[in-house]
């Protein structure tokens, strides 16, 4: 019999059943499933999964009860000698044609709901968004605003030295707002690498591929928080570019809007203002912090043989022509890509900071770079 | 050509050769399936210890023990040195030991290209494993190795990868052209095609889905390597190329070779029921039918890891359906299992036990399978720990427990000595508890929405991931007890007689234990037939 152990064996098991009987305990039993989610579409895929989950709990149960059965019954000591058949059409036949039929009965609702998912009208809004290494980025193509949305957990929460948040890993510093009761359509793309991105409570995920742009809506009628993923592995913090919906009453949204627009007005009129050293270096290591820290590490010491450093290079110490154009253009068949993306006041500011901080002033001619500088570097060259 | 053989080799007291040279020149089948077998259990060790540095991090949120970037290159290289050096050499190591001996074969039809397909792979994974050590890291993009972050956003090592990946795809290569050709020219007078043993069958359509897909793989790193080191914009969008071709290209290697990690277990665990249930297996022709019919639909069901990337309405359709039918004939296999332990007269013998153990736990995999399938729920399982459950459950108690059943239920004729039955079963239930410990709650993991290769996680999902980490090592250490009942085979133990098991039946267990350096230098005079006698 297979249960048939020494005394020692039995011993040795149960201290194990106690060893993971600790975190079994404390394990939190509800969290079992998947979530129902909060608009039509996430709702049906729901009930999707579940009706596939018992199918598929039914015709386990059925198969490892007929096993269990002689695994019980025909064993050596209770069943001597043998059965001798070895086929049986009708049965091989009917256990050939049944499964086909309950997986038509599957595929039949689950390609209903891929219709309805699959529905690339526009949306009363729509929303470009971008995926960067590692971080997101939200165009919204009728209201003219765009921005960044980074994770905003502490490092020192990651490293463990103060406790979690209750939204650790899934907060950021900017969330994306859409209006309640409104169709919104998301333009989903890639910057550098492919990302994914994921709403759970929504029932989106669509891969973000340079070059390429996805497609996928919704309708959220309950206003609330909702957080997601990115979910195609993206580099080294991949896990850490979440993704937070917020969704408010339509004038709510409105309001939002012109906030986000007065900001950007405010943003360019500090293009002309004058910079002082001090200034362009707070500014700057803020913006480094976010763009920059991930990859030239926080002394801009770098990572050998992948990310090269900042502290000592030749560029950031006497060459600034050479040190605008890298962040405008990018580096071919490199992992730096342009940031041109980031407003004149960003990168004149995080330029600045790497050309200054870490030693970096005393070593090199020291240089700043202005605002000014980097609208000259837009202008078409003749 | 027989006769040579004959005329070289009749003299039964002609052995192997003594001293290192015996496993570096040999060319005879079962040196060259031990080597495998050994070369596999070490990459099954270094993979797993990779494994317990990932479930180590992950036993509790926040970065404890390494930095994201290694955990990244971590998961590569648990991913890869696992599929081509723990589960294809160890089946490959099975196919030269049991094909020759199963259909009545002297040895391998090319013996040379034999010890060659095995002595260029501890180059491969030398090269693979020294890219820990080089300037930048390992590898670290997954072992999907997906385009960009593999080519343009790479470490310097992805071209020791690429070099790699390219010897391992020769050395499977070869070794598939190898098994294709013993079992088409070497079988034994009256060993026909449909009187073969299934393990025979499966290795067969194993091998011609290598053939067929090892050299697409050996093409996507080729373009890799273009695009990283000779300017080519296949998969540069920036240049004009395009992702998404990469997986497309990848999955059409990738989906062949997970039924390349799984057909041969289903001829491993067909004679092992067999044997255990004294019973004949139920359905043999719908078992080899079934097993062609999954090696078929394998090449139109790739685009299902894709499902995501934005395919076309039609195109989702298309692959949902195919990938479903699948389940059919996986379910006729499945039952076919269970009818032959049904009115038989079951003994539990570890191997035994792992293979029933198998048929469960496999089933598992295959159901959550089913549900990957559904296109609609798909978009929330995908990527998430759903995923890494489902293919563990397929992968680990599916290809590794079978294997680990092969082990010992061949044992006894490759080293003529009987494994500590006790010890065989604590292994058993140590490996059974903590497969199911470490996996099954990754189910719940995925579908409360976390998603794979992150180095940390939510508070949500702390206390599962525990869980499963508490699992993961329990099966992880258990494996060293596996090692040491192996050993103490080899060296000694109860004498195995010929037949070794009641049940056994077939080729293999006619001769005598251990099977000695040479067998079947002339064809057996077959008064059964291996799979259908009574």
């Amino acid at each position: 019999m297979f249960f048939k152990f020494s005394r020692n064996l039995n011993k040795s098991l149960s201290l194990l059943v106690i060893f993971l009987a600790t975190p079994l305990l404390n394990a939190d039993w509800f969290a079992l499933n998947m979530t129902r989610g909060i608009t039509d579409i996430s709702n049906e895929v729901f009930e999707l999964h579940m009706l596939i989950f018992w199918i598929c709990v039914a015709i386990g149960a059925l198969v490892f009860a007929v096993m269990f059965y002689s695994m019980w019954a025909h064993t050596k000591k209770k069943n001597p000698v043998p059965a001798k058949f070895h086929e049986n059409h009708k049965l091989e036949i009917a256990w050939t044609i049944i499964p086909f039929l309950i997986l038509i009965a599957m595929a039949i609702p689950a390609s209903k709901t891929l219709v309805k998912i699959y529905d690339d009208e526009a949306g009363d809004i729509n929303i470009q968004v971008t995926g960067y290494q590692w971080k997101w980025q939200y165009r919204y193509l009728e209201d003219d605003v765009s921005f960044f949305s980074n994770l905003s957990t502490d490092l020192d929460e990651i490293y463990n030295l103060v406790p979690k948040g209750e939204n650790y890993l899934q907060e950021v510093d900017e969330m994306v707002v859409i209006p309640a009761g409104k169709k919104v359509r998301f333009l989903i793309t890639a910057n550098d690498v492919i990302h994914s991105w994921w709403m759970p409570a929504f029932a989106i995920k669509q891969d973000a591929i340079p070059g390429f742009v996805n497609t996928a809506w919704t309708v959220v009628d309950t206003p609330g928080i909702y957080r997601g993923k990115c979910t195609e592995l993206c580099g080294k913090n991949h896990g850490f570019m979440p993704i937070v919906v917020k969704v408010v009453e339509q004038d709510e949204y409105d309001l939002w809007v012109d906030n986000k627009r007065q900001e950007a007005i405010k943003l360019a009129e500090l293009t002309t203002k004058d910079w002082s050293t001090e200034e362009l270096m707070e500014r700057g290591q803020t913006v480094y912090e976010v763009n920059c820290v991930a990859c030239h590490q926080t002394e801009g010491q770098g990572i050998a043989g992948i990310f090269p450093a900042l502290v000592g290079s030749e560029i950031a110490l006497y060459d600034k022509e050479r040190h605008i154009e890298i962040l405008m253009e990018g580096v071919q068949g490199a992992a730096m890509n342009s940031f041109d993306y980031l407003s004149e006041v960003e990168l004149a500011a995080v330029i600045t900071y790497s050309r200054q901080a870490w030693g970096n002033a005393e070593k090199g001619d020291g240089e700043i770079v202005v605002p000014k500088e980097i609208v000259d570097y837009k202008e078409p060259k003749i | 050509m027989s006769a040579v053989i004959e005329n070289h080799h009749d003299d039964h007291h002609h052995g192997p050769a003594k001293g290192i040279t015996r496993w570096l020149y040999t060319t005879n089948h079962k040196d060259i399936g031990t080597l495998y077998l050994w070369f596999s259990f070490a990459m099954f060790l270094i993979g797993g210890a990779m494994a317990m540095i990932i479930r180590a991090e992950l036993f509790q949120p926040g970065m404890q023990i390494v930095e994201p970037e290694f955990y990244n290159q971590m998961i590569t290289l648990h991913g890869l040195i696992m599929i081509f050096g723990g589960v294809m050499p160890a089946f490959v190591g099975l196919a030269n030991w049991l094909v020759p001996m199963q259909i009545g074969a002297p040895d391998m039809a090319l013996p040379r290209m034999n010890n060659l397909s095995f002595w260029i792979l501890p180059f491969a994974f030398f090269i693979l494993l020294s890219s820990l050590f080089m300037e930048g890291g390992a590898p670290n993009f997954g072992w999907t190795f997906y385009a960009p972050l593999s080519t343009t956003y790479a470490p310097p090592s992805v071209t020791f990868f690429i070099f790699s990946v390219h010897i391992m795809g020769a050395s499977s290569i070869m070794g598939s052209i190898n098994v294709v050709v013993t079992i088409m020219n070497m079988r034994a007078p009256g060993v026909t095609l449909m009187k073969m043993p299934l393990f025979v069958w499966s290795w067969l359509i194993t091998a011609y889905l290598l053939i067929a897909v090892m050299p697409v793989l050996a093409g996507a790193v080729t373009m890799m390597l273009m695009d990283i080191h000779f300017g080519t914009s296949f998969f540069n969008a920036a240049g004009g190329g395009d992702p998404v071709l990469f997986q497309h290209i990848f999955w059409f290697f990738g989906h062949p070779e997970v039924y390349i990690m799984i057909l041969p277990a289903f001829g491993i665990v067909s004679h092992i029921i067999e044997t255990f249930s004294r019973k004949q297996l139920f359905g043999y022709s719908s078992m080899v039918w079934a097993m062609l019919s999954i090696a078929i639909l394998s090449f139109v069901v790739w685009a299902h890891h894709m499902f995501t990337v934005g395919l076309p309405l039609a195109a989702e359709i298309f692959f949902m359906w195919a990938t479903m039918l699948i389940a059919v004939p996986t379910g006729v296999k499945v039952f076919n299992w269970v009818a032959t332990m049904f009115r038989g007269s079951i003994t539990f013998e570890t191997p035994m036990l792992f293979a029933i153990s198998f048929v469960v736990l496999f089933t598992i995999g295959g159901l959550s399978g089913l549900m990957l399938a559904i296109v609609p729920a798909d978009f929330q399982y995908h990527d998430t720990y759903f995923v890494v459950a489902h293919f563990h459950y397929v992968l680990v108690p599916g290809a590794i427990f079978s294997i680990m059943a092969a082990v010992y239920y061949w044992i006894p004729k490759w080293t003529g000595n009987m494994y500590d039955e006790r010890l065989g079963k604590l292994h058993f239930w140590l490996s059974f508890i903590g497969v199911n410990v470490a996996f099954f709650p990754q189910h719940f993991i995925g579908l409360a929405g976390m998603p794979r290769r992150y180095p940390d996680y939510a508070l949500q999902f702390a206390d599962w991931n525990m869980v499963s980490s508490v699992g993961a090592f329990l099966f992880g250490f258990s494996q060293l007890l596996f090692l040491f009942i192996v050993l103490k085979t080899v060296m000694g133990g109860k004498k195995a007689t010929a037949q070794v098991w009641e049940g056994a039946k077939g080729l293999e267990w006619s001769v005598e234990s251990p099977a000695p350096y040479h067998t079947f230098t002339t064809p057996p005079e077959l008064d059964w037939t291996p799979s259908k006698a009574d």
